[in-house]
């Protein structure tokens, strides 16, 4: 065996500069250096350059420590920001830095950045920065941003159109030629802010001697920032530790490395103390990415029997004014709107194009509530076209159980679903030959009532390693640990990184429920890359199935290592050891068992220990599940429409999800409240609006209307179990399915309500002067 | 944000108030329960240099009759008015407005005083106050004087409030037997600001509408009265389609804003239909 040069050889030990300079970290060492705090002074502008920052005047402010600009920053960023190479690999993307340096291209984007003794202090320096900017017209939409005479943000690219790329299947021109109705529609997906209750914050802090720095971050996805951190300030990975802790939701908002992450970071460097930042309500609305801006063109082919033929559908993206991380992800609508349905052909086109507005990239279900809500709006366009019931429509085009697996056009392999059983659950639920009547009586009265499907198949679980490599340039999977201590607690350490999910408490079911433990007794830890390094974190309803799967896989591990110390101990072969409810015994003699607690004291005992056994109870898993996971469901919405004022209000609500095995019903059931309410909110009530120079006109909670308690109606929920055959748990995902459903089926209840009027599609949010104009376009009925 | 740095004081007397006022003019500012103010604060948009806060005041929070009149303090709380027996009895109207503010923390700290001086066009009690025929006691360097709602609502923001002046007590002549009020509103969220609302208080005797008073929340830069359905409707006996006709011209003479909430056209639509229904809900079973 080849011996390393290294071994021998007189290296000078790492540890003495920090020892002889008296900078070392004893206990009594341990008060923490007072933090500093960072202002982020922002764009006010959409787009300009940058003529001149001024800082002396702010420098002389009290409290003041450090004013950096982006000329005073952009030499040390080794990376600019990620772009995921993938879902779209054929874009054109800027290199985006944490900070502009000489051209700002929307309000809010770093500028400058204040580090002063407390928050006060750097907030009050910066309202003393002179900032003189030359403006630029700005791009303030989609249509805008396509104009052949539009001004362009990114000179190197030439043109707003960062992708152009078509995703296609089946022969469309058939469809057309043989269809009887052709039918076309714009939707269109505003904007919309993800506002978590608990906006983004940071504190770094750099250790000069030791190299390392500790990020702590309000993330979905501390281990991605991790790696950033390191590749963009050049620190080694491992050198890196990043920490999610109580993280007060996301929805997709913390789901990228975001320039804050790096400037703290790089503050905390400069300045050898620790740096917090934290952002304000006002920040968080135009400085945290924002999600969907679309506009969807459509056109259908049906045959007048119900039967879709095919599917026409150009989305065009709005990226903002950079490509964001996963800006692309969005995309992968065009992959899955399909649906549930078998559609002969799909002729599909996305366009990405930026424009001088808060960067978007995913928001809860992300690409997935636009692929739902195309393909819902298509079945109740062909419905009303043709005069079926929309139900009917959809059972006509349902895919059949029989043909599962089944393969969609874009190549996509759905694991399992007999789509009938939650239409036919909810229909019942919700009585709807009585719902009609009622309806119709209501219609007498002035009052409209309306009822509105969206039977949904969502793809989740990112992911297969190979199927994500291909799409997303990176293998995904997942990771756990499953550690038992010497008296038989558990470390539980998951890749996934819970921001509201409630793992810490469906995880330890999962372990609880293969080796007996007491639920108390198991410990899960997350978010935290010194305990575990490697994780791909959470989002896309993934972690129960991935993480979740991993955390089983581990608990079997160490189940099967028990098995072997009990027949050991027991002195019994391994095949007669039975193992029930924490206890381990020979098959037929249940009183002589060992418990869980003592075969783990025995794990860490070698002398108690089969001779050739390693000691410990410790088990890691890293899980690559053979395909993604498709849960499906069916929502129904029920709306009343004052005639008069348009007010609607959501009167019924009724979700039957198919999420596979539910670990937890009762999170299952909050994870669906709250998707089903921001659903709601996007239908009825959301939408981030610029003016005509690019300033955010709904900068706060006042004017950016996410729906409150009283707002909403008590939901209605249940569900069928369809176990997925892609991992052995045989869950899916829920986390999105609630936002996925439910704007599409409000929005097709209001149309539904509104068929008297001979409307056809209400664009969102439907605002009661919105429905208000929509009855009286034609004169309407006027009470 | 945080606020720009400020100096505070509490006073524990109005004239102490008026005091601070007046030693420190236009950079101070009054605090009752802040919810106004103290967002504006910390956006920035508002940087008073001096609060005075009159928040621990005592005796101006009451509500009473007293020599056939209402009245009330300017400290009384939102909620305190929701649930007043007096006012339940009384001045529906005023408890029926209350009600539909905000959310229950902001019943709690708002008060009426404030919402008043604020004199937000979108506020609700503006409106009501002005239907009412209120009148502000209001105390000053100079001593007292008394406003009356005509004149106390200026313009968005602004009341005929002098910067030294502090609002005491707003009084309300006591409605005859036989009247009655409401507040419509309607607004897109349940604790959101009215897009337009409506405060309506009428007195039917025998089979005549002796009194009629409608203010108009929304419909311009300050509350306004619909004077046009006003005088449609007093004097008729109140049917349906008397009802119906003056609210048509609930709109006349208003000047409601383009804004996110909605265009002039429908917020004079809603005007004519929030006014026919409270009509048609304060002149029921007559």
């Amino acid at each position: 065996m080849a011996v390393s040069q290294l071994i021998g050889a007189s290296i000078k030990r790492r540890e003495d500069p920090e020892l002889v300079t008296g900078s070392g970290d004893f206990v009594d060492d341990r008060s923490q250096t007072a933090l500093a705090y960072l202002y982020v002074v922002r764009s006010t502008q959409a787009h300009a350059r940058i003529d001149a920052i001024e800082t002396s005047r702010a420098k002389e402010a009290s409290g003041v420590l450090a004013i950096w600009t982006g000329k005073d920053l952009m030499s040390e960023f080794q990376s600019p920001l990620p772009v995921t190479t993938s879902f779209v690999p054929e874009k054109k993307y800027p290199n985006h830095y944490p900070i502009a340096s000489d051209r700002v291209r929307y309000v809010g984007e770093p500028v400058a950045v204040v580090v002063a003794s407390s928050k006060a202090a750097a907030e009050d320096a910066a309202e003393r920065l002179d900032i003189r900017y030359q403006p630029l017209p700005p791009v303030l939409d989609i249509e805008a941003a396509l104009k052949k005479d539009a001004p362009v943000l990114h000179d190197d690219i030439g043109s707003n159109i960062a992708y152009d790329v078509k995703r296609t299947g089946g022969d469309i021109e058939a469809a057309f030629r043989d269809a009887d109705v052709r039918i076309k529609q714009r939707i269109i997906q505003q904007r919309l802010i993800p506002v978590a209750v608990e906006g983004r914050g940071v504190v770094a802090d750099y250790k000069k001697f030791a190299k390392t720095l500790t990020v702590t971050s309000s993330t979905q996805i501390p281990h991605f920032v991790k790696i950033w951190l390191g590749v963009i300030l050049g620190i080694p990975e491992s050198n890196v530790r990043v920490i999610a802790p109580d993280v007060g939701g996301g929805f997709g908002s913390k789901i990228r490395v975001y320039p804050e992450e790096i400037l703290v970071a790089l503050a905390s460097r400069r300045l050898d103390r620790p740096v917090k930042w934290t952002e304000d309500r006002n920040e968080n609305m135009k400085a945290t990415h924002h999600g969907r801006s679309q506009i969807w063109d459509v056109e259908i082919a049906a045959k007048r029997d119900g039967r879709l033929l095919g599917v026409r559908a150009t989305q065009y993206l709005d990226l903002g004014g950079y490509c964001s991380q996963f800006g692309t992800f969005q995309a992968i609508a065009l992959l899955i709107a399909q649906g549930p349905y078998k559609l002969p052909a799909f002729d599909g086109r996305g366009v990405g194009v930026y424009t001088n507005r808060t960067p978007t990239d995913a928001y809860r279900g992300a690409g997935r509530p636009e692929a739902t809500h195309l393909i819902e709006r298509v079945m109740d366009l062909v419905a009303q076209e043709i005069g079926m019931d929309p139900v009917e429509v959809r059972r006509k085009n349902f895919i059949a159980p029989s043909e599962q697996p089944f393969t969609n056009l874009l190549g996509l392999t759905y694991d399992s679903g007999d789509y009938r059983i939650t239409l036919d659950k909810v229909l019942e639920l919700v009585d709807y030959p009585k719902f009609r009547k009622e309806q119709a009586e209501a219609r007498k009265r002035g009052k409209y009532l309306g009822i509105g499907f969206c039977t949904y198949l969502e793809i989740c679980g990112l992911g297969p390693s190979v199927a994500t490599t291909a799409a997303a340039g990176i293998g995904f999977w997942g990771m756990s640990v499953v550690n038992l201590h010497f008296t038989g607690k558990a470390t539980v350490i998951i890749g996934s990184s819970p921001h509201g999910q409630g793992h810490e408490t469906t995880f330890a079911q999962i372990v609880a429920n293969e080796l007996g433990l007491p639920l108390e007794d198991i410990d899960v830890v997350h978010g935290d890359t010194a305990i575990g390094p490697m994780g791909m974190d959470t989002y896309g309803s993934r972690s129960a199935s991935v993480d979740g799967t991993a955390v089983y896989l581990s608990s079997v591990k160490v189940r099967e290592k028990a098995r072997k110390i009990a027949a050991h101990l027991l002195e019994a072969a391994e095949a007669d050891i039975v193992y029930e409810d924490g206890k381990a015994f020979v098959k037929g003699t249940p009183s002589k068992a060992v418990t869980i607690q003592e075969i783990t004291g025995a794990a860490f005992q070698p002398h108690r220990l089969p001779p050739d056994m390693e000691g410990g109870m410790e088990a890691t898993t890293f899980f690559n599940p053979p395909n993604f996971v498709w849960p499906f469901g069916a929502h129904v919405a029920v709306v009343e429409i004052d005639g008069e004022t348009g007010a609607t209000r959501v009167v019924r609500y009724v979700a039957v999800d198919d999420c596979g095995t539910r670990i937890n019903p009762m999170v299952v059931d909050g994870q669906l409240h709250g998707g089903i309410a921001q659903g709601i909110g996007q239908a009825l009530f959301e939408e981030a609006l610029y003016d005509e120079t690019g300033q955010l006109r709904t900068g706060t909670l006042v004017d950016y209307m996410i729906p409150t308690a009283p707002d909403l109606p008590s939901f209605e929920t249940a569900a069928t179990v369809t176990p997925s055959p892609t991992n052995p748990l045989g869950v899916k995902g829920i986390g999105e399915a609630g936002t996925i459903a439910s704007s599409v089926a409000v929005i097709n209840a209001i149309v539904d309500a509104l068929s008297p009027f001979g409307v056809k599609d209400v664009d969102m949010p439907a605002t009661p002067e919105k429905i208000w104009h929509l009855m009286n376009r034609n004169g309407g009925t006027k009470r | 944000m945080i606020p720009a740095s400020f100096d505070y004081v509490v006073p524990r007397t109005l004239q102490e108030a008026v005091a601070e006022l007046v030693q420190h003019g236009q950079e101070a500012k009054v605090l009752a329960g802040g919810h106004s103010l103290i967002p504006l604060m910390k956006l920035r948009l508002s940087t008073p240099s001096f609060l005075v806060d009159i928040g621990r005041i005592e005796n101006l929070n009451y509500i009473r009759e007293d020599d056939g009149h209402i009245v009330i303090g300017a400290l009384t709380t939102h909620h305190d008015i929701e649930l007043s027996e007096l006012l339940k009895q009384k001045l529906p109207l005023l408890t029926s407005a209350a009600s539909q503010i905000g959310d229950p923390q902001v019943r709690n700290r708002g008060t009426i005083g404030g919402a008043s001086a604020h004199a937000d066009p979108n506020g609700d009690f503006p409106a009501c106050l002005l239907a009412l025929d209120a009148e502000f006691t209001v105390v000053g360097p100079k001593g007292e004087r008394s406003i009356a709602a005509k004149d106390f609502f200026v313009d968005t923001f602004t009341s005929s409030l002098e910067p030294n002046e502090i609002l005491r007590e707003i009084r309300i002549a006591t409605p005859p037997p036989g009247s009655r009020g409401t507040y419509l509103k309607f607004s897109r969220r349940s604790q959101d600001w009215a897009i337009v609302a409506v405060a309506a208080q009428v007195r039917v005797t025998g089979h005549e509408v002796t009194q009629v008073a409608v203010g108009l929340t929304g419909m311009g830069s300050r509350p306004l009265r619909a004077s046009g359905v006003e005088q449609a409707l007093r004097g008729k006996a109140g049917h349906d389609d008397e009802l119906r006709q003056a609210a048509e011209r609930a709109a006349e003479g208003t000047d409601p804003p383009q804004d996110l909430n909605g265009s002039p056209d429908y917020r004079h639509h809603l005007a004519r239909v929030l006014t026919r229904r409270a009509l048609e809900q304060v002149t029921a079973h007559h």
